[in-house]
């Protein structure tokens, strides 16, 4: 694990709606279970953290659940979504498993990459894009697809990545939320 | 024409939304059990119905709740499985999102049936927004009376929550979940004891995928009988098969057990053939898990009967000559897609997600990876071709879970059928890496002036 205590050395704290929402999810598991709320609080934590978990936000994840800062450490280490270091404001996660591979999924990866410059994981100087390679997304006969935050995006083609890229970087593009809808 | 249990009301204008849900008959099965119905009554129906795990593992789901342990003063927990995660499965996305009070319902007249008071739906991370679309429509059931305390004054009690995953293919192993559940890793336990025995925080707990809930639904309308009139032998029912690759049509079908592949791959109704006038080369029926059959096994068993749509028929031959129906994640390649390609695309899916507790499963899906990188890659030796054969045979049934047969058994049925084509990759790596691939089985040096 690649730890990083803090982006700009402010600790990491949630809003009040959002330690709210945590304290309510808590409460839906048997007394003492409340760390079944875990995974649900790290994702929250997530996004209020610009997309990334720093330890600060993990120890506030713990100390809100009432464990111990290492039993956060393992399960956010251990999950493929919680990213343990920056990233950009829109995280492209292209799904390179093989139904998606045999319908041209690493030719519009390659693209991207290029597009935008970048290899796996990194992100744009700008700060915008960050790539991402994962598994099967459970979109497999719309592919290519890539996941932009809480949504989809399907049946990717060259024109659609170069509208999509120019769309985010007008502000356009709504990433969804982990809040309660 | 097709009868469909589970998506017939799909297309219906807002069938999303509670009201037109129930409208079209939605939450009968939780009126009819809860008002007619003694729990056992409704686990003797699911029983009669021959209902099997939607999940994969195809076991009976009457039998597997009558394993549910009962002692007094514990609590029973109902897990629904949707984390959907086997590369080429799409099902139970589809179902949720579009007719999420079908689960809903489904789960209720479960729990019911298992005298469950709390029960969950795990869904995988990457699924956010059905997550909210689950919670959306719980609230719905929850202000309509079908949730909370003594449902519709039946003095049955009922709650129900969704829970969320991160990103962890490990976690649809149904002990991972649980324990992902509990809030930690998801690291498969040893068995047993069974979920049955000791599931979700050590009480009894049955684990049951989102399709195999939502039959429950018709099972409960029409009895189990009926629901066994569908299918052939100990395969009934209708099963959603989500359908990929090379295809015309790709999509989400409700299907009737017992439908020959031969219909369902070629039908303008169904697969509707390969796309762009290709020939088929190669099919994988249940999942990225299930053994990769080439296409002269496809249409016909090895015996040369008609080879359908069954958990039955698709294992015709075993592993020599068969496959398994699995999560019916069927995955149709053309004449174009290598092999060696996609095994290797495989199991570095399976090296990427195994949990690395057991050593065979942790350093073999890894191993099998990295020579199967080289062998793509016109790197590897004649000798890696058996090496692969004999790291896939050590990991097999050697593994505190499933993935580690998981990740053996397509390597080892890509080499048994397409041995050729992993050769070719050490004789010929220019050649293979320029040139279309041809259909396996056809000598190598046809392969090369056809391409
Ligand atoms: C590695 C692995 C992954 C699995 N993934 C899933 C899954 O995503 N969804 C699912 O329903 N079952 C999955 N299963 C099967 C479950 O362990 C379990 O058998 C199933 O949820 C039981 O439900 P069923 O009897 O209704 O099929 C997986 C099994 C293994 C070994
Ligand atoms: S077989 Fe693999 S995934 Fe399963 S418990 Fe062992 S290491 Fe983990
Ligand atoms: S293989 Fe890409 S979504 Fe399934």
């Amino acid at each position: 694990m690649h730890a990083v205590v803090t982006e700009n050395g402010k600790p990491f704290k949630f809003s009040d709606a959002t330690r709210k929402e945590v304290e309510a999810i808590i409460k839906r598991y048997p007394e003492g279970r409340g760390k079944s709320a875990l995974l649900r609080a790290l994702h929250l934590a997530q996004e209020e953290n610009n997309g990334w978990l720093s330890v600060s936000a993990m120890d506030e994840v713990a100390a809100t659940l009432g464990i111990t800062p290492i039993e956060v450490y393992e399960v956010a280490s251990f999950y493929s979504m919680y990213n343990l270091a920056p990233v950009g404001k829109y995280v492209l996660e292209f799904c390179h498993t093989g139904p998606c591979a045999i319908e041209g999924a690493e030719k519009i990866i390659e693209y991207t990459k290029l597009k935008l410059g970048i290899g796996k994981n990194q992100t744009t100087e700008d700060g915008l894009f960050t790539v991402k390679q994962v598994e099967c997304l459970g979109a497999c006969g719309y592919a290519p697809m890539m996941q932009v935050g809480e949504f989809f995006h399907e049946h990717l083609t060259e024109e659609k990545m170069d509208a999509f890229i120019e769309d985010c970087r007008a502000g356009k593009i709504d990433k969804g939320t982990w809040k309660m809808h | 024409m097709a009868r469909k249990l589970l998506l017939g009301n799909v297309h219906v204008e807002g069938i999303n939304t509670y009201e037109v849900y129930r409208k079209h008959g939605g939450y009968s099965s939780v009126e009819k059990a809860l008002k007619k119905m003694t729990p056992d009554e409704v686990v003797e129906e699911v029983k009669k119905s021959g209902l099997r795990g939607r999940g994969g593992a195809g076991f009976p789901t009457g039998l597997k709740w009558s394993f549910l342990a009962k002692p007094e003063g514990v609590p029973r927990y109902l897990v629904c499985n949707a984390d959907e995660s086997e590369p080429g499965t799409f099902k139970d996305r589809y179902l949720m999102e579009k007719i999420p009070h079908l689960l809903i319902e489904g789960m209720i007249t479960a729990s019911y049936a298992l005298g469950a008071n709390t029960s969950f739906i795990y869904i995988r991370g990457e699924y956010s927004w059905i997550l909210f679309i689950l919670e959306k429509a719980i609230a719905e059931a929850y202000d309509k009376g079908w949730l909370g305390k003594n449902i519709k004054g039946s003095g049955y009690d009922l709650d129900l929550y969704v829970n969320i995953g991160a990103g962890a293919y490990i976690c649809g192993e149904e002990t991972a979940l649980l324990e992902s559940l509990e809030g930690k890793r998801g690291n498969p336990r040893i068995k047993p004891p069974f979920p049955a025995v000791k599931g979700l925080w050590q009480c009894p707990t049955v684990v049951n995928n989102v399709e195999t809930i939502a039959a429950v639904v018709p099972i409960v309308n029409d009895g189990g009988d009926e629901y066994a009139k569908i299918g052939i032998d100990k395969s009934t029912g209708t099963k959603l098969i989500s359908a990929s690759g090379n295809i015309r049509h790709p999509g989400v079908y409700e299907i009737e057990l017992g439908m020959t592949v031969e219909n369902f791959l070629y039908s303008d109704q169904w697969c509707g053939g390969m796309k762009n006038g290709k020939k088929l080369k190669a099919l994988v029926p249940g999942g990225s898990s299930v053994p990769i059959l080439p296409h002269y096994l496809v249409t016909k068993t090895a015996k040369g009967d008609q080879r359908l749509m069954t958990y039955e028929s698709l294992a015709d031959g075993g592993f020599e000559s068969g496959s398994m129906l699995g999560s019916g994640g069927f995955i149709v390649y053309d004449e174009d897609q290598c092999i060696v390609r996609n095994t290797w695309n495989f199991s570095r899916f399976y090296a990427h997600e195994s949990c690395g507790q057991c050593s065979p499963c942790r350093e073999g899906t890894s191993w099998m990876e990295k020579v199967l990188h080289r062998l793509e890659n016109g790197q590897g030796k004649m000798s890696d071709i058996d090496l692969l054969a004999d790291v896939a045979k050590k990991i097999e049934g050697n593994t505190i879970c499933p993935l580690g047969d998981a990740a053996a058994w397509p390597v080892s049925a890509a080499i048994r059928h397409f041995r050729d084509e992993f050769e070719w990759h050490v004789k010929d790596p220019q050649g293979c890496m320029q040139r279309n691939y041809g259909l396996a089985h056809v000598p190598i040096e046809n392969q090369l002036i056809n391409a």
